[in-house]
């Protein structure tokens, strides 16, 4: 059996990657995508300690954590959506207009 | 033979979510996305969550990804621009960010992690109903609230992004 700890160390990379993502990337949409790879990296760490627990409250969670975060996909796309309407661009370093 | 295939599934795991972060294409991006979580719901399957790999595959896979592809073609994105080409402040110190935080977590995580009190749920009192019906019957018993309130939630969501996303409100 692998152990535990391999499997947080893979999540700790993912979450690692998803970070790397929102930082790194001006496109919103590709932002929005390394959060859901945030929240699967999340989900894995959840699941690997229910199986090494012998509980099933991980697995519950992480059906919420999906949940939540397929409503917050759609709501973050809309306003995406709307933010191109207005400013013919998904560039976030164009989306400035609070900048001092 | 679990063990190769962890090996395996978390390379191509972590390597499409690589690909998904470096390269410029939105939709490209997104298949390698697709291919991440796909590869995160066999990693579900070795540790023996039929249920939520199945809702990964479904919802994550299935709809979310479906729902990016969506408006990536409605907006007609294309390969980004590359006039950032070059070292630049910003992707500098976001990846030394990242690293950082990698470090930290792979280094807190790969010690002696105590673990807390065991459950009842071990691996064979959940073969002998099945992982959906564990998970269901938790769902519906001791997590019935909050499963109710996630049905609010996707309601509010729902109503929330018709409105946002409207042409003329």
């Amino acid at each position: 059996m692998v152990p535990l700890s391999h499997y947080l160390i893979v999540s700790a990379a993912l979450f690692a990657i998803g970070v790397a993502g929102v930082l790194v990337r001006r496109n919103a949409i590709i932002i929005f995508l390394s959060i859901e790879i945030m929240l699967n990296a999340v989900n894995l760490t959840f699941v690997a300690f229910s199986r090494y627990l012998d509980s099933l409250n991980g697995q519950i969670i992480v059906f919420f954590v999906m949940t939540v975060a397929a409503a917050e996909a759609a709501v973050g796309l809309a306003i995406i959506v709307s933010v191109y309407r207005n400013r013919e661009s998904v560039d976030v370093d164009r989306v400035n207009l609070l900048k001092g | 033979m679990p063990a190769v295939l962890f090996y395996i599934l978390s390379l191509v795991m972590l390597a499409a979510a690589l690909l998904v972060v470096l390269q410029t294409h939105p939709v490209y991006s997104v298949v390698f996305a697709i291919i991440s979580f796909v590869s995160l719901a066999g990693l579900f399957l070795i540790l023996g969550a039929e249920f939520i790999a199945a809702a990964q595959i479904i919802v994550y896979t299935g709809a979310i990804m479906v729902l990016f592809l969506f408006v990536i073609m409605l907006l007609n994105l294309r390969r980004e621009d590359i006039e950032e080409r070059g070292v630049s402040l910003m992707k500098t110190a976001g990846s030394i960010g990242a690293l950082v935080l990698l470090g930290l977590l792979g280094g807190v995580l790969a010690g002696k992690i105590s673990l807390g009190p065991q459950g009842p749920f071990s691996q064979e009192v959940i073969r002998q109903a099945g992982n959906t019906q564990a998970v269901g019957r938790a769902l519906f018993t001791d997590f019935l609230f909050p499963f109710e309130a996630t049905s609010v939630l996707i309601f509010v969501a729902l109503v929330g992004v018709v409105i946002l996303a409207k042409k003329k409100l």
